[in-house]
């Protein structure tokens, strides 16, 4: 045997060398989007939202959503006094068509729009036994079609109830931020039809994008932060009663 | 050190385990996507599939390069800031070939209310009205021009 420890030991960093470049692969094809130079997030302004479903429809025109599911939808809630444990929330076909005008006077009324809050350390593409979800380079949580078995776990370890089983292809289903929009340089179809600006997106590796400096600069919120999931749907103006 | 002779065995037996590890790389080889861990632990390649999906709706920017009067009109109004898809629906189709798709005739009476029916959840500022109060039956478009619809805008009347 030639090879002494000595060799042995030298070698071994180069092999790891070696394997961390087959494990990186090459980089990716498409010409003007890099992939690595982003970080989207988005901003929900509370203060902002009118409950119109102009976002739920415009998600469900661009993504061919089934009727009766949805990868974002809007909830109104009324807390009547001071207990904002016990809120009352209604969202009527997923605010898709507008909701009918409150009725009962005290207390406060506000729409909470909801989507896939593409944690950085989310919970669903943690419990996938295929690799079949996962968080893109981009920060991007996604479902590989082809690859979902449709099992279902990520649909119950989503904290936020942000995934579905699609019926037409039985394969798990939920917002990719308009994965296809914004790598052509679009902005999500929620955020391109939202009428008062409550939905913008953003680039947290974009030092200059202006919805980046207003998460810098204000007071914005997320859902269940105590699940510390890293999530970047950021919320201004969020009511504590919000779930 | 052991007798050659006896040594047999322990060559059938690596022999075996060789071919047990070559026949799983074979398999494996066939059954893991050639981009699985491109990227981390899923397929590389369904990023593009992804990204590859057809555009619904055009963007405001695509809808301005034919119809500046539009944008003109619109840009001095209170709805300057709504997209025109909003309310017309996706038209990337249309944009790409105006001819073949023309954008659907849009229902007035349903579209207009959906943001400005009152709703105690609707901000104070935003700009409501009970309907039946409002107008009666009279359609929003027969006094409010939608992309201008401030009744002193000139658009309106």
């Amino acid at each position: 045997m030639s090879l002494t420890r000595r060799h042995f030991l030298v070698l071994l960093p180069a092999a790891a060398i070696a394997w961390d470049s087959i494990i990186a692969g090459s980089p990716e094809a498409a010409p003007n989007y890099n992939m690595t130079d982003h970080w989207w997030g988005m901003l929900i302004d509370v203060t902002k939202c009118i409950g119109c479903g102009t976002c739920v429809q415009a998600c469900q025109a661009e993504n061919n959503v089934p009727d009766g599911y949805f990868r974002t939808w809007v909830e109104r809630y009324h807390v009547s006094d001071w207990s904002i444990e016990n809120p009352s929330v209604d969202s009527p076909d997923g605010g898709k068509h507008g909701f009918p005008s409150a009725t009962k006077e005290g207390g406060k009324y506000f729409y909470v729009p909801k989507m896939c809050n593409h944690c950085a350390d989310s919970p669903c593409t943690q419990v996938c036994p295929v690799g079949a979800t996962f968080v893109s380079p981009d920060g991007i949580v996604l479902v590989d079609q082809k690859y979902c078995l449709g099992c279902r776990y990520c649909i119950q370890a989503c904290p936020y109830g942000c995934r579905f089983l699609n019926p037409e292809t039985n394969t798990a289903s939920k917002c990719t931020l308009c994965y296809h929009r914004i790598t052509r340089g679009l902005t999500t179809a929620c955020c391109e039809n939202c009428p008062t600006g409550a939905r913008q997106l953003v680039d947290l590796k974009n030092p200059n994008d202006p919805v980046h400096k207003f998460i810098e600069t204000h007071s914005v919120q997320v859902l269940k932060p105590h699940l510390a999931t890293q999530a970047k749907a950021f919320y201004y103006g969020l009511d504590g009663s919000v779930r | 050190m052991a007798d050659p002779k006896d040594a047999g065995h322990l060559f059938r037996m690596a022999a075996v385990f060789a071919a047990g590890i070559i026949g799983f790389l074979v398999v494996r080889s066939l059954f893991v996507p050639e981009s699985f861990g491109q990227y981390g632990h899923y397929r590389g390649a369904a990023l593009a599939e992804i990204a590859a999906k057809p555009v619904m709706f055009a963007g405001h920017g695509v809808c301005e390069n034919c119809h500046i009067d539009v944008f003109n009109v619109k840009s001095n109004g209170v709805h300057a800031h709504v997209a025109c898809e909003s309310c017309h629906g996706p038209l990337a189709k249309h944009a790409a070939d105006p001819t073949t798709l023309t954008p659907p005739k849009i229902d007035v009476a349903v579209l207009c209310l959906r943001c400005h029916e009152a709703d105690l959840a609707k901000p104070k500022t935003f700009p409501q009205v009970v309907s039946a109060d409002h107008s009666g039956k009279v359609v929003c478009d027969t006094c409010h021009q939608p992309h201008s619809p401030k009744i002193d805008s000139g658009a309106s009347q």
